[in-house]
């Protein structure tokens, strides 16, 4: 799984009818040994109602279509949590109620 | 499988109806002597292990062939705790 920064959503008209009501979040990486956005992007269905500024992380591949909101979609990332809290080398690095964005 | 270094831990309360009750972990994989290489991210534990210690990763679909993640939302699972690595017969990296 990859810890990543909800930076965005994407919105689609016209696509695959099995993705018809998911919603398309657009995803920052971010390295979680410094809490930076590496520049990196990825488009993910949403399985936890996350929301933009949002720490999160996401699961890729084929284990992204086992959620019960994903199970049977072309879907291939998923978020499957929002992250509360985070210590790096004994030291808490983040704190969603203090740090987010 | 690919080594790596237990790095921190992750606290999450709102996540997938499947992913819950599993213990997560930030990891950094690591070369043979135990040196960080690459960039980090989360993993499943499976084992009990903590921060410092080198553990085996196993990655992609083969993550949800363990009891625990059988049929879950995982592409990364902690499968063993390393104690020692040995690279042309000498001893590169202990616990």
């Amino acid at each position: 799984m990859v810890l990543a920064r909800v930076v965005g959503t994407v919105v689609s008209s016209a696509k695959e009818p099995r993705l018809e009501g998911m919603k398309l979040l657009v995803l920052e990486k971010i390295n979680p040994l410094n809490m930076e956005g590496t520049g990196s992007f990825v488009i993910a269905l949403d399985s936890v109602e996350a929301g933009e500024g949002e720490l999160v992380f996401y699961v890729s591949g084929s284990s992204s279509r086992q959620t019960e909101l994903t199970s049977g979609k072309p879907t291939d990332a998923t978020v499957i949590g929002i992250v509360d809290t985070l210590e790096v080398g004994g030291v808490s690095i983040f704190q969603k109620d203090r740090d987010a964005t | 499988m690919i080594l790596a270094r237990v790095k921190g831990t992750m606290v999450t309360t709102r996540r997938a109806q499947k992913a819950q009750g599993a213990r997560y972990l930030i990891v950094t994989p690591c070369t043979p002597d135990g040196k960080e290489a690459g960039p980090a991210f989360v993993a499943l534990d499976t084992m009990g292990s903590g921060p410092g210690e080198v553990v085996l990763v196993s990655q992609g679909s083969s993550a949800r062939q363990t009891e625990e993640t059988k049929d879950r939302p995982v592409d990364a699972v902690i499968i063993g705790i390393v104690d020692l690595v040995e690279e042309k017969g000498k001893l590169v990296f202990k616990k």
